[in-house]
C-alpha cells in the first residue's frame, strides 16, 4: 500500500470542472503536456505536403499553401490523453478531413495516418469523417508549435489523443485495419476514452 | 558492499524526510531515512514515487547527492512548470513520506578504484549533483586521483554547493563558467562551455582521463562532441542527460 | 511514467525531451530483474552496438521508447499495462547483459 505524500496534488486540480466532461480515469490539467516517442521533425514548409494514398499510389496531394487556402474552422474540443490527462476547451485552427477526403474517390474502410519520423496510427474511415476529424495547424490562436505536432497534426478529439498524430503527412486508405505505432505496442486498436479503451483487450 | 545493491530485486521502499536544506533560491537538498537502505555508489540515482490522496501517481528520478556511506540525500531544482519539483522544494517537510527505489545505475558511477586515471567532470546546472557525490567519495576514501570539475551555471547565485566546491581540496580543481550574468569583478569564465574552454580546462587526451558529462540534453551533446574532437575516445566519455523544459 | 530530473532550461538552447538509458534504469531493472544500463544492444536496423545507457530514451509518452543513437530506429518499447510491463525488443538483434 503506497503511502500518500502529504500535500502532493500534481498539476491537475481543477475543482470547477463538470465531471460529465471527464472520461473515466482521467485528470484534468490546464497545462498542455508534451509527449513524444521520438525526435521532433522539422520539415521546411516548402517541402511539406499532405497526401492521401490508396492502393499504393498517391491519390491526391496538397502543398502547405494549398492546405492553407482551403476553408478552415475554429474547433474547440476537449482532448484526452491515454496517459490520463485531459484538457478541456482546447482551440484549434483546422481543415476538416471531410474537405480533404472529398477529393478522393475512395473504397476504403480504414485509414493509417503517417507522420514525419515514422509515427503511424490507425482509425476507421468512419471516425475521420462526418465532421469528427481535422488537419490542425493552429492552436490557441497561434501556429501549431513543433513540440505539439506543428506544422500540422491530426485532430480527432473523440478518441484518445495518440490517434491525433503529430507531424502528420498523410493518410493511407486501406481495406483492412493496420495497427499503427502504439497499437502494435499494446494500445487499443480503437481508443474510445468514454469506454476507457486504453490497452489491447480493453 | 554497495555492489550487491545492483543485483537482485529493486523494490519501492518508504522513505521519511529527515531534513531539508536550501542550497540556492530554487534548489534544495533533502535527506531521507530509509530503513534497510543498502548504500550506493557515487553517481547512482534513485527513482521516487509520489501518490496524491486521489490516487494520482507521479514518478521522477534524481541523482544521489551524498557520498557512499552518508545518509541518502537528493538535491532538487524547482522547475517553473514542474509538477513534482515545486512539491519537493517547497512543500515537503521532515516527517513526510515518499517512496524511493534504488540505488540505480551501473554506468554513470565512479568508485575511485583506479588511482591513476584523472577525472574530468563537466556539469550543466543541476547536472553537478552526481559529481558532488563523486567528490565527497573521493575525499572520504582519501583518493589522490586528479580531478577537474567544469561547472556551467547561469549566475553565481545559481551555483549549487558553492562553499563546499570552493573547498574541494587537494588535487581537485573546480572551474566555473557563468553563462547569463557575472558578478562585478568576476575573474572567472563567462559564456557557454565550448571548444575553447574545454581545450583550456579538460585534461589533454594523452592523460587518458575518464570524463563524465551531466546536465541538460543539449549541453551534454555539445560537450561530449567537443571532447571527442579533443581526442577523448567515446568510450572514455560517460554521459547522463537530464531533460530540458517543455516537459510537463 | 518516469522522468529524469530536469536541469535549467536555457543553458544551451531549445529543450529536448530525449534522455538516455540512465533515465530508464529503474524501469529496465524491473523488467529484466537486473541492472541493464551497461548491457550492450545491437540495432536491428543499422547494426550499431551501444550500451543501453547510451541509447536515446523517450520517457514522456504512452510508453517508454528506446532508440538507436546512430539511426534513431526504435530498439525497444516498454508499455506499462496495469502493473505489467509489456516489452517489445524487436528493434534489437542482440542484447547482452554482460
Amino acid at each position: 500500500m503506497s503511502p500518500i505524500s502529504r500535500g502532493f496534488h500534481g498539476r491537475h486540480r481543477d475543482p470547477d470542472v463538470d465531471p460529465s466532461r471527464v472520461p473515466p480515469g482521467q485528470y484534468v490539467t490546464t497545462d498542455f503536456p508534451v509527449l513524444s516517442a521520438g525526435p521532433t521533425p522539422h520539415t521546411p514548409l516548402e517541402n511539406w505536403t499532405f497526401s492521401i494514398k490508396q492502393g499504393g499510389q498517391t491519390a491526391r496531394s496538397w502543398t502547405w499553401q494549398e492546405i492553407r487556402d482551403l476553408p478552415s474552422q475554429e474547433v474547440t474540443a476537449d482532448i484526452h490523453c491515454v496517459t490520463k490527462w485531459s484538457k478541456l476547451d482546447t482551440r484549434w485552427q483546422a481543415v476538416s478531413l471531410d474537405t480533404l477526403l472529398a477529393q478522393v474517390e475512395r473504397e476504403a474502410q480504414y485509414v493509417l495516418a503517417f507522420s514525419d519520423g515514422g509515427y503511424t496510427t490507425n482509425l476507421p474511415l468512419a471516425d475521420v469523417t462526418g465532421g469528427r476529424a481535422w488537419l490542425a495547424y493552429g492552436y490557441d490562436g497561434a501556429p501549431l508549435q513543433p513540440e505539439h505536432g506543428g506544422p500540422a497534426r491530426l485532430l480527432v478529439p473523440h478518441l484518445y489523443f495518440w490517434k491525433s498524430a503529430k507531424w502528420v503527412r498523410g493518410l493511407e486508405l486501406l481495406g483492412h485495419d493496420e495497427p499503427g505505432f502504439w497499437e502494435r505496442y499494446g494500445y487499443n486498436n480503437y481508443g474510445d476514452p468514454w469506454r476507457e479503451q486504453r490497452y489491447a483487450g480493453d | 558492499m554497495a555492489g550487491t545493491a545492483v543485483r537482485g530485486r529493486l523494490t519501492w521502499q518508504v522513505a521519511t524526510v529527515a531534513a531539508v536544506r536550501p542550497e540556492t533560491a530554487a534548489v534544495r537538498t533533502i535527506e531521507f531515512e530509509i530503513p534497510g537502505w543498502a548504500g550506493h555508489q557515487a553517481g547512482q540515482h534513485v527513482d521516487i514515487r509520489l501518490t496524491a490522496d486521489d490516487g494520482y501517481v507521479a514518478e521522477r528520478s534524481y541523482s544521489i547527492a551524498s557520498a557512499p556511506g552518508e545518509p541518502l540525500q537528493l538535491t532538487v531544482e524547482r522547475l517553473e512548470n514542474g509538477e513534482v519539483s515545486p512539491y519537493l522544494t517547497e512543500e515537503l517537510r521532515p516527517g513526510d513520506e515518499i517512496e524511493i527505489r534504488g540505488p540505480i545505475g551501473r554506468y554513470f558511477i565512479w568508485d575511485g578504484d583506479d588511482a591513476s586515471t584523472p577525472l574530468l567532470l563537466v556539469a550543466g546546472g543541476s547536472g553537478v549533483v552526481p559529481f558532488r557525490s563523486m567528490l565527497r567519495h573521493r575525499a572520504r576514501i582519501g583518493s589522490n586521483v586528479p580531478v577537474r570539475l567544469l561547472y556551467s551555471a547561469k549566475t553565481l547565485p545559481d551555483v549549487i554547493y558553492r562553499t563546499e566546491l570552493d573547498m574541494a581540496g587537494d588535487g581537485a580543481d573546480v572551474v566555473y563558467t557563468l553563462t547569463r550574468k557575472q558578478p562585478p569583478g568576476w575573474a572567472g569564465h563567462s559564456g557557454r562551455v565550448d571548444a575553447a574552454l574545454l581545450t583550456e580546462v579538460a585534461w589533454p587526451a594523452d592523460r587518458q582521463a575518464l570524463a563524465f558529462v551531466c546536465g541538460p540534453t543539449a549541453f551534454v551533446e555539445i560537450v561530449a562532441g567537443e571532447l571527442v574532437s579533443l581526442g577523448y575516445p567515446p568510450d572514455r566519455i560517460k554521459t547522463e542527460r537530464y531533460g530540458g523544459v517543455g516537459a510537463p | 511514467m518516469t522522468d529524469r530530473h530536469f536541469g535549467p532550461d536555457d543553458l544551451y538552447g531549445p529543450d529536448d525531451s530525449a534522455l538516455d538509458g540512465n533515465a530508464i534504469a529503474g524501469l529496465l531493472h524491473e523488467v529484466f530483474g537486473t541492472e541493464m544500463t551497461t548491457a550492450q544492444t545491437t540495432c536491428a536496423h543499422c547494426g550499431n552496438t551501444a550500451l543501453i545507457a547510451e541509447a536515446i530514451a523517450y520517457v514522456r509518452a504512452p510508453g517508454t521508447v528506446i532508440r538507436c543513437r546512430t539511426c534513431t530506429s526504435v530498439l525497444a518499447v516498454v508499455v506499462r499495462k496495469q502493473e505489467m510491463n509489456c516489452v517489445d525488443l524487436s528493434g534489437l538483434t542482440a542484447l547482452n547483459a554482460g
